[in-house]
């Protein structure tokens, strides 16, 4: 799912009559002091960072005056917190707060429900999942009538919310439950939902994300990865998706999961098929051996998609192997894979002498395809092995392959045991 | 027997035109399944593999009765259209082969599902088959294919995974059994058959005598197999394997199936959850068959 920032989700949350805090986003520390300006009175400084906890990390500080929110805000920007470095902070009105709320919508994908779910709870400000269930109060929403305010001005009244703050709670309810539809979110979440001194209702941190596969309807919220993911992605994360982007036949992911190979042992994997893939990573680590990346083609992807994918893998610096970790009898004619992994490895491997390489596939047309498989890697310098269904459920087996692979590899080279 | 299709089972396939659903259609019919129509707007009267194509689900039903069942073979986009169409024309049984559904389609599909009584497997299933009956979806792939690894026998099969629903089928072949029928539940967000459904037909079936669950971590469904069990609902062997409990920090499946929600969806979580209910849960893939082969001798 694709996450928004606080200050996007504080957008949307605005203009669904949710009250936020006067303020502004800023990428400079002479913005955050103009916001500061124009908000005139004490701010809080929030950097916009994936990460939970920011608060006891350091991630967000106060301000009495512009030019305490300019320094402060120099001192945040580009400074690294939880490992993500802080490219914008939310400069605003600190809030004077009394109480806090929760109100979120999350999916239960369960037999039962298979609906959203309304959750409401007077014990804001931690994680919810920490709030016993008798102080938090739900309701499933059938998404043919909707979530009405009466619906939620009674969720309020069950965990006995004061009268006179009902309908500003059930507004905010409702403005996040027009958010969450509006923007075909996953998840969306205010917390804390704050009362002030003042008797006022404010919107005082959020966390949405975006149903991935609606992305593309909200071309507005700029997001050019919409893939899950807890950090932003990297720059072969934004190639990868560039393969899956504009082609709906098959399905290609890839999730970079080491960005930078400092050390050995480190493989370029290819899986096919989800439960499958993850088969062949359980065995490379029991060997050992670490991913460079956790890549899946499936679906019926065309030979086009899955070259465009190997290619992707093959281009890590530092890897060194590469497997094709097709632990399925594939209904797919998996000539398609066949032909596509081909192309890839004869245009990346011809100048890599030995490197290993271990290939499974198995499944419909698997004759044919592992014919393809050998009479295309034949005369590649590389070693290659290739594998088909009597070693499908051969995990360990197939995980020893590349780790004496890789063994050999290195001392062809002369590289120290890693 | 088999659950949810039949050798009478009137399938309609919708997309049927398209690159997918021609090469499908032409491949459910040719395994015997009683594909009587297909539905593209805009290329009525139309033959693909020698089913006739008509415009609207209506316009099938019109001239070939009721339908019991509908293959889906569009975008995910266009997913929504489709299955609200089918639903209207009183089909209880839509099998949908398609991935990237915006979720909010899904939930109004799921809705509306509920309203009209209608059984939605997917979306993100490749399908469901029923060896020597019937196959809707691409489950099975090709004539040969499906001959060599599904063969006719006691045993229910229920993957999460696509790929696994034809890898456990093959290794239960390879282990001198056979299955009854092999479904795939699906890979997005919220799908409308899991294990909770699908167990208590398992259970109905005189044929099937113990289910295998191909498992993975993420979503409320293994738990809803130690449910069925536990409340007695489904009370034959049952073998589950549960994949990525060695998964490192950080793994994520590729599809997105897995929501996780307050205490649940580990792999620990699942199976300490199975286990209590008295359910066979295997540490490896590979030992699916072979503990299915002992519990059905015993």
């Amino acid at each position: 799912m694709a996450r928004l920032f606080e200050y996007q989700g504080k957008e949307l949350l605005k203009k669904a009559k949710v009250p936020i805090p006067e303020g502004g986003v800023a990428t400079t520390p002479q913005e955050a002091r103009k916001i500061a300006e124009k908000v005139g009175k004490p701010v809080a400084i929030k950097s916009q960072i994936w990460a939970g906890g920011r608060g006891k990390a350091g991630g967000i500080q106060f301000a009495q005056n512009p030019e305490e929110a300019e320094k402060v805000a120099g001192k945040l920007l580009g400074s690294e917190i939880k490992t993500l470095t802080v490219e914008r902070v939310l400069v605003e009105e600190k809030l004077d707060i009394d109480r806090e709320f929760y109100a979120g919508v999350i999916i239960d994908a369960s037999k039962e429900v298979r609906a959203p779910v309304v959750m409401f709870s007077t014990e804001g400000g931690v994680d919810i999942e920490e709030v016993p269930s008798g102080k938090i109060a739900q309701m499933n929403v059938d998404v043919l009538r909707g979530l009405r305010f009466y619906d939620a001005l009674n969720l309020a009244i069950t965990l006995k919310v004061p009268t006179q703050l009902l309908p500003a709670i059930a507004q905010a309810i409702l403005g996040l439950y027009a958010t969450f539809k509006g923007y075909n979110c996953r998840t969306a979440e205010i917390n804390p939902l704050v009362l002030t001194k003042d008797g006022k209702i404010f919107a005082a941190d959020c966390r949405m994300s975006i149903d991935d596969s609606s992305v593309f309807r909200h071309p507005e919220l700029g997001i050019d990865v919409a893939r899950e993911s807890s950090t932003p992605p990297t720059e072969l994360d934004r190639i990868a998706w560039q393969i899956e982007e504009g082609d709906l036949r098959g399905t290609c992911y890839i999730a970079q999961m080491i960005p930078e190979i400092k050390e050995p042992g480190v493989v370029g994997y290819h899986g096919i098929g989800g439960g499958g893939a993850i088969l062949g990573v359980d065995a490379l680590n029991r060997q050992g051996l670490k991913i460079a990346d956790y890549a899946d083609t499936s679906g019926n992807p065309t030979a086009a998609k899955v070259y465009r994918a190997a290619k992707v893998i093959l281009s890590q610096a530092g890897i060194e192997g590469y497997m094709l970790g097709g632990f399925i009898v594939a209904n797919q004619e998996q000539w398609h894979h066949a032909h596509g992994i081909v192309k890839a490895l004869r245009e990346e491997l011809m100048d890599k002498p030995g490197f290993p390489v271990v290939l499974l596939l198995c499944g419909n047309k698997e004759k044919e395809s592992l014919e393809i498989l050998r009479e295309g890697t034949k005369d590649l310098p590389a070693r290659v092995e290739i594998y088909g269904s009597d070693k499908v459920y051969e995990t360990e087996f197939l995980a020893k392959r590349m780790k004496a692979l890789i063994e050999e590899y290195r001392k062809e080279r002369g590289v120290k045991e890693g | 027997m088999a659950i949810l299709l039949r050798k009478d089972t009137k399938v309609l396939v919708q997309g049927v035109t398209g690159r997918e659903g021609s090469a499908r259609a032409a491949f459910m019919k040719g395994y015997g399944t009683k594909v009587v129509a297909g539905v593209t707007p805009g290329r009525g009267g139309e033959e693909v593999a020698g089913i006739p194509v008509y415009n609207t689900v209506e316009e099938a039903v019109s001239a070939q009765g009721a339908i019991d069942a509908s293959v889906t073979f569009v975008p995910g986009p266009a997913l929504k259209g489709a299955v609200l169409e089918a639903m209207d024309s009183d089909i209880p049984f839509i099998v949908m082969p398609v991935e990237r559904v915006p979720l909010y389609d899904i939930l109004e599909m799921m809705a509306y599902a509920k309203l009209k009584g209608t059984r939605l497997l997917g979306p993100g299933s490749i399908g469901i088959i029923s060896p020597g009956i019937a196959a809707a979806g691409w489950l099975g792939g090709t004539p040969e294919f499906a001959k060599a690894v599904f063969v006719p026998g006691p045993v229910g099969v229920i993957s999460r995974s696509g790929g696994q629903s034809g890898t456990v089928p093959w290794a239960i072949k390879e282990a001198g059994l056979g299955v009854s029928t092999v479904l795939h539940i699906g890979t997005e967000p919220v799908v409308g058959q899991s294990m909770g459904n699908i167990l208590p037909l398992f259970q109905e079936d005189k044929d099937t005598k113990a289910v295998a669950v191909f498992g993975e971590i993420g979503g409320p469904y293994e738990e809803e197999a130690a449910a069925a069990v536990r409340e007695k609902r489904f009370t034959k062997p049952l073998v589950v394997y549960v994949a990525g409990a060695w998964a490192p920090e950080g793994m994520r499946f590729s599809h997105a199936s897995s929501i996780i929600e307050r205490g649940r969806g580990s792999a620990q979580d699942k199976i300490r959850s199975l286990k209590e209910a008295g359910v066979h849960v295997v540490d490896r893939p590979d030992e699916i068959a072979p503990t299915i082969k002992r519990l059905i001798k015993a």
